[in-house]
């Protein structure tokens, strides 16, 4: 692609903790987003995330080197504890954040009526996946950016692009899911730990692994079984919409909602560009430094050499989803609804 | 000890034996009170030169991990206190009561302790082994990643260049230089 | 007003035509219920079986003195589905309650409701949406009753409504994928409408034969069945303001009896609790969410 008014897409990568964001930074992202330790982002889980110094010494740290920070305060405060999502913003803002990804649209406001220069990016967990439903937050709230949820194909992308005010941010690495984001209460219904207020989805806590002599593993969470895999199997975490289930007419388990699968969207890369996207997101906070290291620096040459008009390498960023499945989604077109 | 992982490179990229074939005799009349000072040294020094690993530990520092390399003859138990850090090996049937045992095999171990293994992965893959208080082993190997460079690197500098040259040698074996 | 109304959410399953007239026409004649939501919210193939009978039962509901609300679409994304929408919020004579946001772009400005699978969850949020308009909520099940009670002190702030599903399957989950129809190797394209063979739900089970989730197009539901009646007249005095029985295929107008009297104070909880029974549901109740339990449990230690 030698096309000079394309705009050369923004690689936004993961930072679980702060050597993770020094990973990332360094291995050529655009930006990162991360939260601080507490229920006001999506991925809350132990040993992960920000405290308000590091928070402090990351921003500086990508600011130097040429990248953005993007705060995730993408959960929804119950009501009576909205102190707290407003304290994540204030500290961020104080410590110059770049954006505040938001799905509540209690802390929109506040962001809004309290920081009015603030830029403001709508989470996935907002769910807004029409045109509509994003003017409505373009309007309300000078949203400038909305991250899609992973269920639009290229075409209404492209259809998309010409009816909004905003950008667009979309996935194109990492792990997938189908569950319409923000509405969801499985997790609590058997934890009693909320994905929306908790920021928490089939935590740690509440996961049991149980092998039986013949090395059969069975994964529960809480009182429930998941999933069950035989000695010859590689086992997964057990999230409650990758699990197996009995249906009435089917009485040996299959995956009820979704197989565990790997979002790879490398070979749409010039169509995503093409169709107006204007940032890429890598999904996977909770993955390893080198990990981190390995795909953002993969795709990062493969957006490079695509601006540069040269062939992206895609064997090699296939090959990052060694082991799992891979999906291009929805993206292509909608045969699987 | 550097000599031997050289050989045991050699063999095993050849394909020809087993990691295990190499520690297992070189170890097994081990007497562990030769481990413990050793080991102190390892914790004290990691608590020392990483507070953040410590810090990132938060709720968990009072929990004691059991930590089961399965093909060598010992156990190791780490308690990641900031201000009482505990690692000591015992025998496999002697170890006292822990919240979290995590076994696996020396290099699963290793890719732990070196930064390459993901949240996910622990759970993904049969190589590594979880029991207990599985909410803590998340967090141990978030900690763990949170750090420039690695535990793994720090402890084999604490032993000079045939330190830094094992690891080496582990980690092509591993496939991760 | 006496302040404690019954409500009947908008049936969320597929059921043929007839048998949702015929149910309207009972609500209609025999349940103490101020208000009926009538619309699809689930799945928009659905909605035209239903349309032709949308003007008999309004007025067999309004003759009855029950108020109409048009419930939208929980989740809009096809261009049909965003017509329908749009066609629905320029009703002019019922009240249309929200479901997504897209429907409140369409709604801003004028008198409209806010519902369950709409994400209010604080004080905030509540406080901007009247600002914009809206008059009534109805609120995720997952709150719990600390949070409620915020809630209602605001809405009482704000002279707005507020309500609360207290019987019924919950909905957990909403999806882009038609879980009915790949249960049946089917995409949502042509399914050929196999959840009508489900009228509250396709059951799902753990491997190990436990009852877990039920499957409704769409929409994971739990497969207990929410059941606050023992907590009704504790929200009474927090001042919630509608109580919302969410219709199964057993006896609604039982279940709206029971409710009714409890809120009363006609009947202890337990005795209702025993009158439920006898409506017919097969299976276990829960009310984990409103007691910070898990969702499914039933004990509130």
């Amino acid at each position: 692609m030698n096309d000079h008014d394309a705009i050369r897409p923004e690689l936004v990568c993961p930072a679980g903790t702060p050597a993770s964001l020094r990973t990332a930074v360094d291995a050529g992202a655009d930006a990162v987003y991360c939260g601080f330790q507490n229920a006001t982002n999506a991925r809350n889980f132990a040993g992960l995330n920000f405290t308000p110094e590091e928070m402090e010494t990351s921003v500086l740290y990508a600011h130097e080197h040429g990248a953005k920070v993007l705060l995730a305060a993408n959960t929804f405060p119950p009501a009576g504890k909205t102190g707290l999502w407003k304290e994540a913003v204030d500290t961020a803002v104080g410590f110059g954040i770049d954006a505040i990804i938001v799905a509540d649209i209690g802390v929109a406001n506040y962001v809004k009526t309290q920081y009015p220069d603030q830029r403001l990016h709508l989470s996935v967990q907002a769910g807004a996946p029409s045109v509509e439903a994003i003017k409505y937050y373009c309007e309300e709230f000078g949203v400038r950016r909305v991250v899609l949820p992973r269920i639009l194909t290229i075409p209404e992308i492209t259809v998309l692009k010409k009816e909004i005010p905003c950008e667009i941010e979309c996935f194109i690495f990492g792990n997938h899911g189908l569950m319409a984001e923000g509405r969801c209460s499985l997790t609590n219904y058997v934890t009693g730990l909320s994905t929306n207020m908790d920021g928490v989805c089939s935590p740690a806590s509440h996961v049991k692994y149980e092998e039986d002599t013949k090395r059969n593993l069975t994964t529960r969470l809480g009182d429930f079984t998941i999933d069950c895999f035989s000695c010859t199997q590689n086992p997964g975490y057990p999230t409650i919409c990758k699990g197996r289930y009995l249906a009435p007419h089917k009485q040996e388990g299959y995956y009820a909602f979704e197989e565990p699968i790997s979002l790879n969207l490398a070979r749409l890369l010039p169509e995503l560009v093409k169709a107006g996207v204007h940032a890429f997101k890598i999904e996977g906070r909770q993955r390893s430094r080198a990990y981190v290291r390995e795909v953002v620096s993969s795709w990062r040459k493969a957006v490079d050499d695509m601006m540069d008009g040269q062939d992206v390498e895609l064997a090699h960023l296939l090959s990052l989803t060694e082991g799992h499945k891979q999906t291009q989604g929805a993206y292509e077109n909608k045969r699987w609804r | 000890m550097a000599i031997a992982f050289e050989e045991a490179e050699s063999h095993i990229s050849n394909g020809k034996t087993p990691l295990s074939a190499f520690l297992r005799p070189a170890l097994a009349p081990f007497p562990l009170f030769i481990l413990q000072p050793v080991l102190r040294r390892i914790v004290r020094h990691i608590a020392h030169t990483r507070p953040e690993l410590f810090n990132r530990i938060g709720p968990h520092k009072d929990k004691l991990f059991l930590i089961d390399p399965v093909n060598l003859p010992f156990v190791l138990v780490l308690q990641a206190h900031p201000d009482t850090p505990l690692l000591r090996a015992y025998r496999r049937r002697k170890a006292p009561r822990t919240d979290a045992q995590i076994a696996g095999t020396f290099l699963t171990l290793l890719d732990m302790v070196d930064g390459h293994l993901d949240g996910d992965a622990l759970f993904f893959t049969r190589e590594l082994h979880i029991e207990g208080d599985t909410e803590a082993v998340v967090c141990l190997r978030n900690a763990l990643d949170d750090l420039e460079g690695s535990v793994a690197e720090d402890t084999a500098s604490l032993f000079g260049p045939p330190g830094r040259q094992a690891l080496k040698v582990l980690r092509k074996i591993r496939n991760h230089e | 007003m006496s302040g404690a109304e019954l409500t009947i959410g908008p049936i969320l399953f597929h059921w043929s035509a007839d048998k949702k007239r015929d149910f309207y026409f009972r609500i209609a004649d025999e349940a103490p219920v101020d208000t009926v939501y009538i619309g699809e919210v689930i799945c928009s193939k659905r909605a035209p079986f239903f349309e032709p009978y949308y003007d008999e039962v309004a007025e067999r509901l309004t003759r009855a003195g029950k108020k109409i609300v048009f419930s939208s679409l929980a989740e809009i994304m096809l261009p049909r589905e965003q017509k329908m929408t749009k066609g629905l919020c320029e009703l002019e004579e019922y009240e249309v309650e929200a479901n997504d946001a897209a429907a409140l772009y369409h709604l801003r400005g004028k008198p409209h409701r806010v519902g369950q699978y709409f994400n209010v969850y604080n004080e905030d949020t509540m406080a901007h949406l009247t600002s914009q308009g809206a008059v009534h909520f109805t609120v995720p099940s997952e709150l719990p009753k600390e949070a409620l009670s915020v809630l209602s002190n605001k809405a009482e702030e704000l002279n707005v409504g507020l309500e609360v599903q207290v019987y019924g399957r919950t909905g957990l989950a909403l999806s882009a994928r038609c879980y009915h129809a790949r249960s049946h190797n089917r995409a949502q394209d042509n399914c050929q409408f196999v959840c009508e063979e489900d009228p509250d739900g396709m059951e799902l089970k753990t491997l190990d034969g436990k009852p877990f989730l039920s499957v409704n197009g769409i929409q994971t539901l739990s497969h207990t069945c929410l059941n606050l009646m023992h907590e009704v007249n504790e929200m009474q005095g927090m001042g919630i303001t509608h109580f919302r029985l969410s219709p199964h295929s057993h006896d609604m107008v039982s279940v709206a009896r029971a409710f009714r009297a409890v809120l009363d104070k006609d009947c202890a909880a337990d005795e209702g609790v025993k009158k439920l029974e006898q409506a017919g549901f097969k299976g276990t109740f829960s009310r984990g969410f409103y007691h910070g339990n898990p969702g499914y449990a039933w004990k509130t230690a």
